[in-house]
């Protein structure tokens, strides 16, 4: 009988999670063109609501209402079971990060790795989508894709080995809480600068979209999807940015913690403030979208086998030096 | 072990075993893949079962994360006849059958010995982890005979396996990982020495000489009369 009380609560905690998420997403596609309406000296969606604010639940109402088709040489099986699994990883990272001091659904030990694993296995959704849908450009556009993230996943593991390193420990409550005083992007800058390009390439995002890029692949992984099956990939790529950018803030802009311990920052509660530095960086991800040209695929290979690699495993072994020869490594 | 854990260690272990049957039954080698990729994950879960979750991440990480998307990159790339695959299919199964067998009864020796060895001994051993890193604090001992156990009972509650298996890792196996590091260094420069050809037809981009390249190089201003052309 416990157990299946454990079981409601836990229910329980993952909808007040997910709710809101999905709510963030649909809400962060509006913020996206409303964005890039101002930047581009538009409106963006105007007519639906006032200001606009409709427009994404017009938008889900409309790809809820389409047909759904099944390309008759796709594999039928792979092809359906593509875009949920985008959409389950995307939400199922959400179960470590912490939004306060014992404020997380699960606070396991290895929360960084299970980040880590969570986004390494983005690339099956892509990959099971170009390849079920046996079409030329949702091919090469998941080839392309699982190249590039499989790159960029190695820097942003070396990346993540140095806030590792000096926060010694896996746990990301305990990371936020060492980060108390010093948020790691001041001593770890130029990480955090190559650590949130690569999550630009790790999330097909701009200037890294080339899995998608319309003018040489139509849309690649996802030409073949209509309906709910792009609505699902749709959702899992923003729901992807959310929490990388979760990811961002925890490891480096501190979490939770407000930017002084002194009183007029102390007042607003924790989750607020780990929000905005969320709505921060996914202001930067819009930005570098309205800003960037796309690369071309193999100077982003370039850039993340000979730049990124060598000069975060570089900071790595500085780290670890830094951190032994002035005796400050955590015990 | 209660009953959830339970339940969950055979729905694991069933779907393992199930996929894993599925990897060698299955017509389409990206079905065999893809099979193999949800063994791995139920491994993982497993793993997690025994609070082994450091090995669980790990082995997600890089099986599933990167070495399965490997697989299937050269599996879903490759232009396999399914029946001219068949054809030959039986005259291999007598190396097949054997080196199944020889698995087989490895795998009955190991499972074997570990059932029918001595389980008080098995419970000491890891007491040399303890050894190793002796910051945490330990519970005296009432007893000189009971050290070991119970020391390692603390530290199991208060040392996560990621350190337990890095202070071990880097200590009493230092030169092993080394070696092993080692290995994988040859590896990696093999595949590459095998697969690096050089082709001078192909242009490459020398970022180098692009940014160093000036102006008064390359472009050239020339005054041209009318009707004289240049």
């Amino acid at each position: 009988m416990a157990e299946i009380w454990a079981l409601v609560v836990i229910v329980f905690y993952i909808l007040v999670l997910v709710v809101p998420l999905l709510l963030g997403v649909a809400y962060l596609t509006y913020a996206e063109r409303k964005v890039l309406g101002a930047m581009q000296l538009r409106q963006g969606p105007m007519t639906v609501g006032p200001y606009g604010l409709l427009q994404p639940i017009a938008d889900g109402l409309k790809l809820f209402m389409k047909e759904t088709v099944v390309p008759s040489g796709s594999n039928k099986f792979v092809f359906v079971l593509a875009p949920m699994l985008t959409f389950i990883l995307a939400l199922i990272g959400w179960a470590v990060i912490p939004f306060g001091p014992g404020l997380v659904l699960a606070d396991i030990n290895v929360g960084v790795l299970y980040l880590l694993a969570v986004s390494s296995l983005g690339v099956y959704g892509i990959i099971m989508a170009g390849w079920a849908s046996n079409s030329r450009y949702a091919f090469l556009g998941a080839l392309r894709s699982s190249a590039q993230m499989v790159s960029y996943e190695i820097s942003i593991g070396l990346i993540i080995i140095n806030v590792l390193l000096t926060a010694g420990s896996l746990n990301l409550t305990t990371i936020v809480e060492s980060q108390r005083g010093l948020w790691y992007f001041i001593p770890h800058f130029p990480m955090f600068v190559i650590f949130f390009v690569s999550v630009l390439a790790e999330t097909n995002r701009h200037p890294f979209d080339l899995p998608e890029d319309e003018a040489t692949l139509v849309t690649g992984f996802n030409v073949e999807y209509s309906s709910m099956g792009f609505a699902l990939f749709f959702l899992g790529e923003y729901a992807n940015m959310i929490l990388m950018s979760a990811i961002c803030s925890v490891l480096f802009l501190g979490g939770w913690l407000p930017p002084f311990g002194i009183v007029p920052f102390t007042w607003i509660p924790g989750p607020i403030w780990l929000i905005l530095k969320i709505c921060f960086f996914l202001f930067a991800f819009i930005w570098a979208r309205a800003t960037l040209p796309r690369y071309r695929y193999d100077q982003l290979m370039r850039l993340g086998w000979k730049v990124f690699l060598p000069l975060s495993l570089f900071w790595v072994v500085l780290t670890a030096g830094v951190l032994v020869a002035f005796d400050l490594v955590p015990r | 072990m209660n009953a959830v854990q339970l339940l969950l260690f055979y729905i694991l272990a069933l779907v393992c075993t199930a996929s894993a049957v599925m990897v060698i039954a299955s017509r389409n080698p990206v079905h065999s893949v893809l099979y193999l990729i949800l063994a791995f994950f139920n491994a993982a879960g497993l793993f997690v079962l025994i609070g082994a979750e450091f090995l669980a991440m790990v082995l997600v990480v890089v099986y599933v994360g990167a070495v399965a998307v490997l697989f299937l990159f050269v599996v879903m790339m490759l232009d396999i006849n399914f029946v001219e695959m068949r054809e030959g299919f039986l005259q291999y199964l007598p190396v097949g059958a054997l080196v199944g067998i020889i698995l087989l009864v490895e795998l009955m020796l190991v499972g074997g010995s570990w059932a029918l060895a001595d389980r008080t001994e098995v419970a000491a051993a890891p007491a040399t982890v303890v050894m190793v890193e002796p910051a945490a604090p330990v519970a005296v001992p009432p007893e000189g005979g009971e050290t070991a156990v119970v020391a390692r009972r603390v530290r199991a509650e208060e040392v996560t396996n990621t350190q337990m298996l890095g202070a071990v890792l880097y200590t009493e196996y230092f030169y092993l990982f080394q070696a092993a590091g080692a290995i994988l260094l040859v590896a990696i420069v093999g595949a590459i020495t095998l697969t690096l050809r050089e082709r001078p037809a192909t242009k490459r981009q020398d970022i180098g000489r692009q940014v160093r390249r000036r102006p008064f190089e390359s472009v050239e201003l020339r005054k041209v009369k009318p009707r004289a052309g240049i």
